[in-house]
């Protein structure tokens, strides 16, 4: 079993058997999961913001927006079990963002309209392992769906891709963040089928 | 769309019921945020995220986190500044 999803990617070529996590379905719709009202910030009013580098750094949405984008093919996997393969997202990697900021943190904890939050190991949104997504199949991503952006990390379980993310924080510490710190498990890769605490 | 998938306090009466042996939906709770007290009835509840969230209906501060694994619970009540419990006549 592959530690890592192959998906980043999705090859067609490559049968479903090998690309569906154990205890996982395919679904065809994208099932919506909120744990509280969507929020509908204003474009003009949106920043994504990195803290805890030697300087805090801050886009607008048009600044983000001029920042180099990607097409992202992948195939994501909820912890309520069910996986979708090859959707298609456009935004910017977290390579991009973090190369921007002088730092030498292990962990981000990513913050969200809403209050929502998620922990995540650097190491893990690196080399192209994560993107902070506006696009969903050609079309801006919406709000029910996490827009107007929001964190896409394929590997892990989609609660680590935070909807309406706003920012990171940069760490020496993994803080366990909203569902972290409540049961879910610290990391949670579907492959290793990490969904609780001590899984 | 977001607010068809809010549900009332009700929601969650069973899951209590479960695991407490009290009916909380008719109890008195105070939110630690905001100070508003409410029948737990009235909170607005989210079920369909990974775990369950209950929410202040006035300032929509968590209230409860509830996490339910194959073989263990998880619950975060920290939202609350106290839940009163009517004892049986
Ligand atoms: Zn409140």
């Amino acid at each position: 079993m592959p530690q890592i999803s192959r998906g980043f990617h999705g090859r067609r070529s490559e049968g479903p058997s090998d690309r569906i996590p154990p205890g996982q379905h395919l679904v065809d719709d994208f099932p919506v999961l909120s744990a509280g009202p969507t929020p509908h910030t204003p474009l003009d009013e949106w920043t994504f913001t990195i803290q805890g580098g030697a300087e805090p750094a801050s886009w607008t949405w048009d600044e983000f927006q001029a920042l180099p984008s990607e097409e992202i093919t992948t195939d994501i996997h909820c912890v309520t079990k069910w996986s979708k393969l090859d959707t298609v997202w456009k935004g910017v990697s977290l390579d991009t963002l973090l190369g921007l900021v002088d730092h030498d943190a292990g962990y981000l904890l990513a913050f969200c309209d809403g209050g929502y939050t998620t922990n995540l190991p650097l190491e893990h949104v690196t080399d192209g392992k994560a993107w902070i997504a506006y696009d969903y199949d050609g079309e801006a991503l919406e709000p029910e769906h996490g827009g107007p952006a929001r964190l896409l990390v394929p590997h892990l379980y989609f609660w680590k891709s935070a909807k309406w993310v706003r920012g990171f924080r940069l760490q020496d510490e993994d803080e366990p963040g909203f569902w972290e710190s409540n049961g879910y498990h610290i990391l949670g890769d579907p492959w290793l089928e990490q969904r609780y605490w001590g899984d | 769309m977001a607010d068809d998938r809010r549900l009332d306090g009700n929601a969650i009466g069973g899951m209590m019921l479960e695991l407490f042996g009290v009916e909380m939906t008719t109890a008195t709770e105070v939110c630690r945020t905001c100070g508003t007290a409410d029948v737990v009835a009235r909170l607005e509840v989210y079920m369909d995220a990974p775990g369950t969230v209950v929410r202040c209906a006035h300032c929509k501060a968590v209230l409860m986190r509830i996490v339910r694994g194959p073989d263990r619970t998880w619950l975060d009540l920290s939202g609350f500044r106290s839940i009163e419990l009517r004892s049986p006549d």
